[in-house]
């Protein structure tokens, strides 16, 4: 078995809060567009946050993309992964081959995570009825939704997916450590392709938890699209999103083999728990941990810092955004103003928690790609702590024609952490 | 009610849940669930719930295994409701 193969990038696929498939979500990347609106029914729940971030139009889409027989079983967790999935399958200019053709793919997975799952699922449907003694009343659809994999296991009979196929759970760093988990069974030689990514559903209940415990921005609700204020003085809060993102990740010599359009090459991944311990907690970084994170996905690039163009950032508009780009700036060990420029996807769509890390891994992608860094919005008023970086934090989107190697990172809580390197193919 | 009704009204029920909706063009008393329609089988307890809401009947789980064909499960609700 081969077990250095490189892993390069062949497909995107991507639904978030501001944009559906790749040309719009660049074009909204670029015009700092958000995708943060008001919902009344965040309202009627007496949230704290009455904004977030949620794909338009789903109602339509979902019946482009997916059959009625399909839908029956789909909560939007699920449905969001399978748009972004067939979109990236469609993208890497695979052919989906019709069920009753009867062939599986034995060359092709998926990873493809969720954070919180089916638990509007759970809350609407089955825990009421359990709860009135209605079981027999629940139908044969509750599991499939309820499973934590039930997202990539949808995605592998759309497609007839015969490799591994899984979803992983690591909380706000879920859809990254996809990205790695992937890189790795492709490098290995296990996989000639990989789907990988995150999603993740908008219900109230996915939620309500992260409101309960005042870490949602709460003093925007009449003003959206200013809620998600990553890097900037006034930040209070992250703000809820929600969608997925899935690239198909693929072997060299797979991709050569087919002719296939390359966007990039992963050049090293890193995951890491700093294990609650040196400063770490459940909610909290280690920031040693997420300094040897980087330096791992770093020094297995074989890459200098410095050849580093852009970091696109976990940056969630809390507390922990100073802690965050001072850990970047340690494990780089470069001086602030000769730092890669730093910038938060999050600005325009919200943490899109189990989905965010796989929406801004194709956000990463499209800006190698296209030569470009997305401004991060609502920080024009820029952190104190921050000042010293503050010619590396762009506002509004840069043209970089020669930008070669973006750095992303995600952090969650149990202290999780992955970073991943990509290079312009 | 007339078998007829009750059969239009069966495949209604069925029909979102049919995989091969080409066969719904031909289909008949003998048109298998599973076999013709290509519904999944996990659904069926879906089907029966909702023939129990349509028609108020209660179709125990003895008499819904018994269930292969359009016919079986018009001929389950007539039986049912005579």
């Amino acid at each position: 078995m081969t077990t250095s193969e490189r892993v390069v990038v062949t497909g995107l696929g991507v639904l978030a809060p501001n944009a559906h498939g790749l040309a719009a979500f660049a074009g909204a990347l670029r015009e700092g567009k958000s995708g943060i609106a008001f919902h009344q029914h965040l309202a009627d729940a007496n949230f704290g946050c009455q904004v977030g971030g949620i794909p338009q139009n789903v109602d339509t889409l979902q019946k482009v993309y997916l059959t009625d027989e399909e839908l029956l079983a789909m909560n939007p967790n699920m449905i969001y992964a399978a748009i972004a999935a067939l979109d990236a399958f469609k993208d890497a200019g695979l052919e989906r081959k019709p069920a009753d053709l009867d062939e599986v793919d034995w060359d092709t997975g998926a990873i493809i995570g969720t954070g919180i799952g089916g638990i509007d699922t759970i809350a609407e449907k089955l825990a009421p009825k359990t709860d009135a003694g209605k079981v027999n009343r629940l139908g044969s659809t509750m599991v499939e939704q309820i499973m934590s994999s039930g997202n990539s296991a949808r995605v592998a009979g759309l497609l007839g997916l015969g490799n591994q196929v899984t979803t992983n759970s690591s909380a706000c760093n879920t859809g990254t450590e996809a990205v790695v988990d992937a890189f790795f069974r492709i490098r290995e030689g296990r996989a000639k392709r990989m789907l990988a990514g995150g999603s993740e559903g908008h219900s109230k209940y996915i939620w309500a938890g992260f409101d309960a415990m005042k870490v949602l921005n709460r003093t925007k609700n009449a003003t959206p699209t200013e809620a998600s204020r990553p890097m900037s003085a006034s930040a209070a809060g992250f703000i809820p999103g929600s969608g997925a993102g899935v690239l198909m990740l693929e072997s060299l010599t797979s991709a050569k083999e087919r002719g296939a359009r390359i966007y990039a090459e992963v050049l090293g991944g890193f995951v890491n728990c700093g294990g609650h311990r040196m400063g770490g907690s459940m909610t909290a970084p280690n920031p040693t941990s997420v300094q040897r994170c980087i330096q791992g996905a770093v020094a297995m690039a074989g890459i200098r810092p410095e050849q580093i163009g852009a970091i696109n950032g976990h940056l969630t508009a809390t507390f922990a955004d100073p802690h965050e780009v001072a850990n970047w700036q340690k494990a780089l060990g470069l001086a602030p103003d000769k730092m890669p420029l730093i910038h938060s996807t999050k600005s325009l769509i919200g943490h899109a928690l189990g989905a965010a890390g796989g929406i801004e891994c194709v956000a990463s992608i499209l800006e190698l790609h296209h030569g470009f860094v997305h401004g991060s919005i609502n920080c024009d008023d820029l952190h104190p702590s921050l000042t010293a970086f503050a010619s590396r934090i762009p506002h509004h989107t840069v043209e970089v024609p020669n930008l070669e190697i973006i750095a992303k990172a995600s952090f969650g809580f149990g202290d999780v952490n992955g970073c991943v390197i990509f290079r312009k193919f | 009610m007339e078998q007829q009704e009750v059969m239009g009204k069966v495949v209604d029920i069925l029909r979102p849940f049919v995989k091969n909706p080409t066969a719904l063009t031909t289909i008949s008393m003998d048109t298998s669930i599973l076999k013709d329609l290509k519904v999944n089988s996990a659904r069926l307890v879906d089907i029966v719930l909702e023939i129990e809401d349509a028609f108020g009947i209660a179709v125990t789980d003895e008499a819904a295994d018994q269930v292969k064909t359009v016919g079986d499960a018009v001929s389950l609700i007539l039986k049912t409701k005579a």
